[in-house]
C-alpha cells in the first residue's frame, strides 16, 4: 500500500482480530461437560481471547474459530468442567 | 502588537516563561517529573494547580519514562499535553519519544538541555536532544528567554497543525536559560487562547469508537509510515513560517527558522544554535568595523532542517564555522556541522566547513571566545583536524 493510503500513526480500526483465524495455533481443545458446568463464568472471565461465548438462558461453549488452546479455562475451572483434548 | 502594550513586561527565568505559557495555552493535561535543570518548570505548575490557577490535570509521575508513556495515553484521547524534562530524564524517555512520533501525537516538551552523565554535571550542553535526533520530534532552539515563552505557545499550534500532527520540543541550556533572569513580554491570556484555540484530532482514543493506535506493523508497510513522517516533518517548515506570521500579528514579535546578522555581506558566517546566537551576534557586532566581514546564522528551527534558508545565506562566504554544543565521540563533526556540510555538498557549494564543538557541560563561552571562533573561520584552510575542540584544557 502507499504511504499515501496508510492511517497516520498506524492507527486500525477495532474488531480485526475477529477477522484472524487462529484456530491453527491449537494443540489441545477445551471440550466443556455441559453436565457439570455450574455457568459461573470464570473461564468467560479468565479467557485471554476471548474465545468463550456466553449465552442468554444457556451455559458458556468455545469459540473454536479463535480459540488458541492456552488451557487456562481448564486450570481455572473450580468444578472441573473443562478437559483438554489433544487435536486430530 | 496593542496585545502587548496592554501586557507589561516582567522578569522572568527561562523555566517560569514556559510555565506561564503552559498556564496560558489551555493545556489539558501535564504529566512530568522535576529533573534538574528543568524543575522550576513543574514546580511553578504544581503551585500553579494548588492555587488553582490551572484546570489542567497534572499527573505526577514516578519517573520520565512513565510521564511520556501518560502523555502519551492522555494525547491518544485528544487532550492538549505538554511535559519537561533534561538530560538523564529525556534519556529515560527515549523509547516513547519514538511512540508518540510514530503514533502522530502532537505533544510539546520542554527540554532545558543538560549535558548527559557519566560524569554527572548539572549544566548545558545539547547532548540529551541530539541523542534523541532522529525520534521525529520537531526541535527548536531557544536564544533567549522571551523566545522561549515566544516558542512555546507557537508549538502548540505547528505540532497540532492537521497537516503536521508531530511532537515537538522547545530547547534552551540549562541554567544559561533556563535559571537567567531576563526582560519577558507576556501577551495577554485572552491572546494567546486565540491563538492555540483547541486541539481537534481526526482520530482519538474513544470507547465508543475503537481503535488501536500505534498498531504492529510489517516489513511491508513499516517504512511507509516512516515516508508519512518525513513528509509531515517536510510540511512543517512551511506551517512552521505561517506560525510565525499569525503569531507576529499578535505579538510584534517574528525570529524565523534561522536568524541572520551580516550573512549577506559577511566573508566569514558562524552557524550555531541556542543562546550563543547571541555571543555570536555580539562578537560579530564587535568585529563590524572591519567591514561586517563576520556574520552569524542561527539555527532556530533544527527538525525539520531548513537547509535551503541555510544554503541561501551560507553561499556568498568563504568559510563557514559550525558549532556544536554537543559531543559525538567518533564522528567525524558535530551534528549541525554534518548537517550543513550535507546541505552545502547537496546544492553542489564548495565552502569551506570547518566544525567546532564548544561550552560542553555547561563550559561558559564568552563574547572574546566568539571572536577567537571568528578567527578560525579566517584562518579555515590551517585549521584541523575536525572537529576542533574549542576551549579544552590541553
Amino acid at each position: 500500500m502507499s504511504w499515501k493510503e496508510l492511517e497516520e500513526g498506524a492507527v486500525v480500526v477495532g474488531g480485526t482480530s475477529a477477522k484472524y483465524d487462529t484456530k491453527g495455533w491449537r494443540v489441545t481443545r477445551p471440550v466443556i461437560d455441559e453436565a457439570k458446568c455450574t455457568n459461573c463464568l470464570l473461564c468467560w472471565i479468565y479467557c485471554p481471547e476471548p474465545a468463550i461465548v456466553r449465552h442468554e438462558g444457556a451455559k458458556v461453549t468455545v469459540d473454536y474459530e479463535h480459540c488458541k488452546g492456552c488451557g487456562v479455562c481448564e486450570s481455572e475451572c473450580p468444578v472441573r468442567a473443562v478437559t483438554m483434548v489433544r487435536e486430530p | 502588537m496593542t496585545e502587548v502594550q496592554k501586557v507589561r513586561p516582567v522578569a522572568m527565568v527561562g523555566d517560569e516563561a514556559v510555565a506561564e505559557a503552559i498556564r496560558q495555552c489551555d493545556v489539558d493535561v501535564v504529566a512530568a517529573y522535576p529533573i534538574t535543570p528543568q524543575t522550576i518548570i513543574v514546580e511553578r505548575l504544581a503551585e500553579l494547580v494548588a492555587n488553582g490557577e490551572f484546570s489542567g490535570e497534572f499527573v505526577p509521575v514516578e519517573s520520565e519514562h512513565s510521564a511520556m508513556s501518560a502523555c502519551l495515553g492522555a494525547s491518544a484521547t485528544g487532550a492538549r499535553v505538554f511535559t519537561a524534562t533534561s538530560s538523564q530524564g529525556l534519556a529515560l524517555m527515549h523509547e516513547m519519544l519514538y511512540n508518540v512520533a510514530g503514533m502522530r501525537l502532537p505533544i510539546v516538551m520542554a527540554v532545558a538541555n543538560r549535558a548527559l552523565s557519566a560524569p554527572l554535571v548539572l549544566n548545558a550542553d545539547h547532548g540529551d536532544m541530539m541523542g534523541s535526533r532522529d525520534s521525529g520530534w520537531i526541535q527548536v532552539y531557544a536564544e533567549n528567554v522571551e523566545e522561549i515563552y515566544d516558542r512555546t505557545i507557537q508549538l502548540f499550534r505547528l505540532s497540532e497543525d492537521p497537516r503536521v500532527m508531530l511532537p515537538s520540543t522547545i530547547n534552551f541550556e540549562g541554567f544559561i536559560l533556563s535559571h537567567d533572569v531576563e526582560r519577558v513580554r507576556p501577551l495577554s491570556d485572552e491572546a494567546v487562547k486565540g491563538f492555540v484555540g483547541r486541539p481537534k484530532f481526526k482520530r482519538k482514543l474513544d470507547p465508543s469508537d475503537p481503535a488501536t493506535f500505534g498498531a504492529i506493523a510489517t516489513p511491508e508497510n513499516y517504512y511507509e509510515f516512516k515516508m508519512q513522517q518525513m513528509e509531515a516533518m517536510e510540511t512543517a517548515l512551511t506551517v512552521f513560517k505561517d506560525v510565525e506570521a499569525a503569531f507576529e500579528a499578535i505579538s510584534g514579535r517574528r525570529y524565523g527558522a534561522v536568524s541572520a546578522y551580516n550573512t549577506d555581506t559577511a566573508d566569514y558566517v558562524a552557524v550555531v544554535n541556542g543562546c550563543t546566537s547571541g555571543t555570536m551576534r555580539a562578537a560579530a557586532r564587535l568585529l563590524d568595523k572591519e567591514g561586517g566581514r563576520f556574520g552569524l546564522l542561527a539555527v532556530k528551527l533544527y527538525r525539520p532542517f531548513p537547509a535551503l534558508e541555510i544554503i541561501s545565506h551560507l553561499k556568498g562566504a568563504k568559510a563557514v564555522v559550525v558549532m556544536d554544543r554537543s559531543v559525538s565521540p567518533g564522528a567525524p563533526s558535530g551534528p549541525l556541522a554534518e548537517d550543513v556540510k550535507s546541505a552545502l555538498k547537496g546544492a553542489r557549494l564548495d565552502i569551506p566547513v570547518i566544525s567546532v564543538v564548544y561550552g560542553i557541560g555547561g563550559r561558559d563561552f564568552s563574547v572574546a571566545d566568539g571572536r577567537r571562533v571568528f578567527a578560525m573561520a579566517e584562518h579555515a584552510a590551517s585549521i584541523g583536524p575536525e572537529p576542533v575542540m574549542y576551549g579544552v584544557k590541553a
